[in-house]
């Protein structure tokens, strides 16, 4: 769309010189044969573009006092004017957005998109993951409900685990002896600061993307592609689909199925003296509620689920092989088939009750998580670099 | 993936040539419609956000009807003393006047000096469109907000009229006489309003309500 660019001489072009470049490069940029997973990235900017003007508008009435959020929560709900459509594209997005990032973060892997030259975009995506499972925690403390309350007794005393410093760390962070009013403000101010950091970072990864260029799904397989085309309008159209199917699922999770991923028990106000009978995180947060369940200790539970994250920053420098995409590499097909068997597992496993079950599910998901990254993703890039022929490890040209 | 930019030959060939207006591309009018589309898509979108902007509905309508008539009683206001009250979230200022302050008021050196002493700009009901501006002429009840900006003005004594006292507003400098009326040259355009009321009893203003002029309300005024 060469449209899109200003011409030569525009007005704009001699005081803001960097904009014609920006848009060129935009448009221009060079698209290697990619399928319809690599739309999802599009999907993210736009659910999380929804989540922070949702988020602004929803702060304009929300009080964030112990006495009043609750309230100020309700307030929102039948008297601000649309302000349960608001609330709603809210509480409703915050599922969509993670199922999305959690099919590109998966999309990564299959695909290894975390190897060089995109360590940078890998990991910097990685973080971003951190920052939005923080930012839902902390947000989910906010209308101080029954499961706000309580998730976050229960995750703020995790901290306690850590030897020798966990209770003096604990007291500080909540700013009090127990979780109240200080914490309440800490975790308003936390969500609401989060929003402004994860778009400064979106803006990192991408910049990074565009640095090495997007990877390319066929350079393993028998009949690799080099071709490329340009973003607009090739990847433009192709995006904004994506985007229309998106939000076409959003509405109807937003209006017609309202319910299907709220509990009911966040709609009585935090009673600090009774845990609901039920207590279950939100699905997005559930396969590390299930780890931190599953080893029968509190520390080791703790490092457990800080581990399973840490083993995705490793990646680039586990899985040296030159070898990308797992469809092209069995052993890492079947590995990868696991690991997302797995994952979805221990969901299931965090959403549901402690039975012995479901706890040997999640050990038995836990082994395969890191067995896949730890053992067979290292022992399968080590004899795909002794076939190529002590050949020296290269990204391929950008 | 359409690389040609031509509408289909069948269709040229119907032109015959002849048409002077260049025909617009397949992908012009689906990239037309497309932003149509989706400017039409954010336009919706953004009327809930601009919407929960509007006022909040309150908690519920009985609690706004009581605040809405209040009764004072004046009974230990002396005479040559003032009160102020709060009057749905309004300053309104009480005063109980002397006949020195009363007599002032009808003084043409006073007249003289104001914008509108007649009180012909609606800003008080008919029963006070009279000298002193007030349903009885010793009690004067003004709420007290600067007809320019706002701001609150204080009772207090002014040089220029020592006998009848005076509204002086801290923000601009806008200064009233004792019965609200404006002073010519000042920022402020029109008088202090006067509320709705009525006397219940010899000593208590009922605020809110005026069965004389029973249409009378703050937003009938001119300006508040």
């Amino acid at each position: 769309m060469k449209d899109s660019t200003p011409p030569t001489g525009h007005w704009l072009d001699s005081r803001l010189p960097f904009l014609r470049p920006f848009c060129q490069h935009m448009a221009r940029f060079p698209m290697p044969p990619v399928n319809l997973l690599w739309t999802i990235g599009a999907c993210l900017m736009v659910a999380f573009g929804l989540m922070f003007v949702s988020g602004l508008f929803l702060s304009l009435h929300y009080q964030p006092d112990l006495s009043l959020a609750f309230d100020s929560v309700e307030a929102i709900e039948r008297r601000v004017p649309s302000g349960w459509l608001i609330r709603s594209i809210h509480t409703g997005g915050v599922s969509l957005l993670f199922a999305a990032l959690y099919i590109h973060v998966g999309r990564g892997l299959w695909y290894g998109s975390y190897k060089a030259p995109r360590e940078i975009v890998w990991l910097s995506g990685l973080f971003l993951m951190l920052l939005f499972m923080t930012t839902a925690f902390a947000g989910y403390v906010l209308p101080w409900g029954q499961m706000s309350y309580w998730g976050a007794t229960v995750i703020t005393h995790a901290v306690e685990a850590i030897p020798g410093i966990g209770h003096g760390l604990l007291v500080y962070l909540l700013g009090e002896d127990t979780l109240g009013g200080v914490a309440l403000h800490r975790f308003f101010i936390l969500h609401f600061t989060l929003g402004f950091i994860i778009a400064a970072i979106v803006g990192l990864h991408i910049l990074c993307l565009h640095g090495t260029g997007s990877s390319n799904p066929t350079l393993d397989s028998p009949h690799p592609d080099r071709t490329t085309r340009p973003f607009a309008p090739f990847y433009v159209t192709k995006d904004c689909l994506a985007v229309c199917v998106f939000l076409a699922i959003f509405t109807v999770l937003i209006f017609f199925l309202p319910g299907l991923l709220s509990k009911l028990d966040n709609i009585i106000p935090a009673n600090p003296l009774k845990t609901p009978a039920d207590i279950t995180p939100e699905w997005y947060l559930a396969p590390w509620f299930a780890m931190l369940r599953a080893i029968p200790s509190r520390l080791g539970g703790l490092i457990a689920a800080a581990s399973s994250l840490l083993v995705l920053f490793l990646l680039p420098w586990l899985d040296r092989s030159p070898r990308h995409n797992a469809t092209y590499r069995p052993l890492v097909r079947l590995g990868m088939g696991f690991f997302f068997i797995a994952f979805i597992t221990l969901i299931l496993a965090g959403m549901h009750g402690a039975t012995p079950l479901w706890v040997w599910l999640s050990r038995g998901a836990m082994l395969v998580w890191f067995l896949t990254f730890l053992v067979l993703l290292p022992l399968v890039a080590y004899r795909e670099r002794q076939a190529a022929g002590n050949a020296p490890t290269q990204g391929e040209t950008p | 993936m359409t690389q040609k930019h031509d509408a289909n030959p069948a269709h040229s060939s119907l032109d015959d040539g002849d048409s002077l207006l260049p025909r617009p591309t397949r992908r012009t009018v689906l990239t037309a419609g497309s932003l149509a589309l989706g400017g039409a898509g954010a336009c919706t979108l953004a009327v809930p956000f601009l919407d929960s902007l509007r006022r909040t509905q309150a908690s519920s309508a009985a609690s706004t009807h009581e605040q809405t008539v209040m009764d004072v009683s004046v009974q230990d206001l002396e005479p040559g003393a003032h009160k102020v009250v709060v009057w749905q979230g309004m300053p309104v200022a009480i005063q109980h006047r002397t006949p020195e302050m009363i007599r002032a008021l009808e003084d043409p050196a006073l007249l003289a000096q104001l914008l509108d002493p007649q009180s012909r700009i609606r800003q008080q009901p008919r029963e006070a469109e009279n000298t002193h501006r007030s349903l009885r002429p010793d009690y004067g009840v003004y709420v007290t907000i600067c007809t320019h900006l706002g701001c609150v003005p204080d009772y207090q004594n002014i040089a220029s009229l020592p006998a009848s006292g005076g509204f002086f507003c801290p923000c601009h400098g806008s200064q009233f006489d004792g019965a609200g009326r404006v002073l010519r040259n000042m920022p402020a355009p029109y008088n202090l309003p006067v509320p709705p009321l009525h006397f219940v009893d010899d000593h208590t203003i009922r605020l809110g309500e005026s069965p004389l002029s029973p249409h009378y309300s703050m937003n009938s005024i001119q300006q508040l």
